[in-house]
């Protein structure tokens, strides 16, 4: 965008893909895992075991994807926890209710998402609140809703069978459904932030909000719309997940918000907005999965897990992932 | 006091409104209570607000500097498991363990910050990943829960002072005192303010902005093993609690919020902070007063929160250009 003139060439060609050497470094990594992984064990490099990682890893990537596109408009989305247990109770519940609920059970669990997710978009669209208050008060009626809702247990229904399907099944040549549906997902993602006057938007809002407001972006409707898809997916990433355990439970959705928020950071994308790219988001989500399960299967007490996840976090970050000085 | 009063209370608008706030609240808590306001219904009170609000001291200097630290709940947990192990036999050897936790929680303080200054690293992401270490030493230190405290160390900062104040009180004050106000009146408290406004003014205009950022994170740290402490005098025993860690992280978040702290940084108090926190926690004690069933609670708690921050979007009202929203 330095550039004095740019023909359409260069802009296209810009356009098409920058290359990122933190996309780079992310799969570095992911190839050093694996690598440190198979002196262990070679099953680690198994087609069977690298399948099983990327069927967890679908879930994980399909909350991921919502955090990341909000975290491009500068802003995050700290309701996902609750979200995600809301669409996981809300589609169990549905399925219960008869012939319909069960046919019903992952519109509504998406649905349910959709309508938090439209709250924390109003609150900081409209009254301009901090998304890091606004979407804590979400997560915070979103596990009162559910608190009353299921009388503070974990509920009896159990998942629909559509949605055990797309969890649990396989396809015909042995890749895992669930695989497939975050490859859709990831794939709708990237036409979105990338053909779409939706997409551009939502970087020139994590660029600089009062520019993209000048030049004419609808960035109120966008922003909404981020939040919405935001919570959309947290509560389908929900739905997936008690597809995969076969029901919901209350506190579900805990183990996902942090980790998708590492997932989109170790994917290059900037925390303060306007840059990324769902390349990377795609590495970092089967950078940490990999890394959990691995130090898992090595036999690493938990507390291990715990430090040595942190530390590779701040470690690889600090490879690639530095911010400017204050002196530039 | 130059400026006059005029001015003072323009300055610390957020502060005194959460103080009123916690007031009225606390007003109708112990006019509600069954038993009345008596020492132990008060100590009880201070004893649980007291923890939020060591805590969300801990938040606040990190977010005065328009960072955010998503570790403190780690660090508490950390100290509280330390606790049970060091803090313990003779009154001495007790308050010698207590120094030792206190140091580590401002060494894990220190970690951020050298991170933050040295690592160039966005402190929200920053302390996500040494939250998950400082847990991991914590699970380290207690697999278990369980432990022991110095019985008489504990009963004397939980229970009451000449039988009537809750000494959890005594305790807040005192780190007002000794803690904030010193801060808040040195070269390197009005760095970090600085360095919250405009880091770029800041650099610009020589503010000393690693030693505000290092300092603030410190305290932090120090602050929130403070509260680790507190949970073991309470407890009287360590659990390494990821579920207590991360409550307690989000709920200072909200308390710096309610307490009129700007998570832009630069502007707030500490002392609100901890009115927001003992604010939120009478929140809850209300509900308990008023017989509403407990389920209901979370939700109560979530929609008074949700009111609360909204509250907060009535300075929209004084805009008097569309382009200010976008600052």
């Amino acid at each position: 965008m330095a550039d004095a003139r740019p023909s359409d060439r260069e802009i296209r060609a810009g356009a098409r893909r920058r290359f990122d050497p933190a996309i780079a470094w992310a799969f570095a990594c992911i190839v050093l895992v694996l690598a440190v992984g198979s002196f262990y064990s070679t099953s680690f490099l198994s087609p069977e075991y690298l399948l099983q990682q990327l069927k967890v890893a679908s879930f994980l990537g399909v909350i991921a994807t919502g955090a990341m596109i909000v975290i491009l408009l500068g802003q995050i989305d700290l309701s996902v926890p609750w979200v995600v247990a809301v669409g996981g109770m809300m589609s169990t519940a549905a399925t219960g209710w008869g012939p319909l609920g069960e046919t019903m059970a992952i519109p509504v669990g998406v649905g349910c998402g959709i309508l938090l997710g439209l709250v924390s978009g109003a609150g900081v669209a409209l009254l301009r609140l901090p998304s890091m208050v606004v979407t804590l008060a979400v997560n915070a009626v979103a596990q009162g809703l559910m608190v009353v809702h299921t009388g503070g247990f974990s509920p009896q229904a159990s998942s629909s069978s559509a949605m055990r399907f797309l969890a649990t099944g396989d396809t015909l040549l042995g890749i895992p459904n669930a695989l497939v549906v975050w490859a859709i997902v990831g794939a709708a993602a990237v036409f979105l932030l990338t053909r779409t006057t939706f997409g551009r938007t939502v970087y020139a809002i994590g660029n600089r909000e009062r520019a993209a407001y000048l030049s004419g972006a609808r960035t109120g409707a966008v922003v909404i719309t981020a939040f919405a898809i935001s919570g959309a997916l947290s509560a389908f990433g929900g739905v997936l997940l008690a597809g995969y355990a076969s029901k919901a439970a209350q506190a579900m959705g805990d183990p996902y918000l942090l980790p998708a928020i590492a997932a989109v950071v170790l994917g290059g994308t900037s925390i303060l907005g306007g840059r990324g790219n769902y390349l990377g988001t795609v590495a970092g989500v089967i950078l940490i999965t990999l890394l959990q399960s691995i130090l898992s299967v090595m036999q690493i007490e938990e507390f291990g897990r715990h430090v040595i996840y942190g530390v590779v976090i701040i470690a690889m970050l600090l490879v690639y992932g530095r911010g400017r000085k204050t002196s530039d | 006091m130059s400026g006059g009063i005029h001015y003072w209370l323009r300055e610390n608008k957020g502060t005194v409104l959460a103080f009123v706030a916690f007031v009225a609240m606390f007003a109708l808590y112990a006019a509600n209570h069954p038993a009345g306001l008596n020492a132990n219904v008060a100590t009880t009170a201070a004893n649980k607000g007291t923890i939020l609000a060591i805590v969300a001291m801990a938040q606040t200097l990190v977010v005065l500097t328009s960072g955010i630290d998503l570790s403190a709940g780690m660090v508490m947990v950390l100290a509280n498991c330390l606790a049970s192990h060091i803090v313990v036999g003779s009154l001495p050897s007790a308050l010698l363990g207590a120094l030792g936790v206190l140091a580590v929680g401002a060494l894990c303080g220190a970690v951020n910050a050298l991170i933050v200054i040295f690592g160039r690293l966005q402190p929200i992401v920053t302390t996500i990943a040494t939250g998950s270490i400082f847990y991991g030493v914590a699970l380290a230190l207690r697999p278990v829960p369980g432990g022991d405290v110095n019985a008489a160390l504990a009963d004397a900062l939980t229970g009451q002072i000449a039988g009537v104040i809750p000494s959890s009180l005594l305790l807040l004050l005192g780190l007002v005192v000794v803690v904030w106000w010193p801060f808040r009146r040195s070269v390197v408290g009005r760095a970090v303010y600085a360095v919250g406004s405009s880091e770029m003014a800041a650099y610009m205009s020589g503010v000393p902005i690693r030693r505000a950022k290092f300092v603030a994170y410190t305290l932090s740290g120090l602050l929130a093993s403070v509260a680790g402490l507190f949970v073991t005098f309470v407890t009287y025993s360590g659990e390494a609690s990821a579920a207590n860690g991360g409550t307690y992280t989000l709920y200072s978040i909200a308390a710096v919020v309610l307490g009129g702290v700007s998570l832009f940084g630069g502007s707030g108090s500490a002392i609100g902070a901890i009115f927001g926190a003992l604010m939120f926690r009478t929140i809850g004690d209300l509900l308990f007063v008023f017989n509403v069933e407990p389920l209901w609670q979370p939700l109560f708690q979530g929609v008074v929160l949700t009111a609360a921050v909204c509250l907060g979007s009535l300075r929209l009202l004084r805009i008097r250009n569309r382009l200010e929203l976008y600052g």
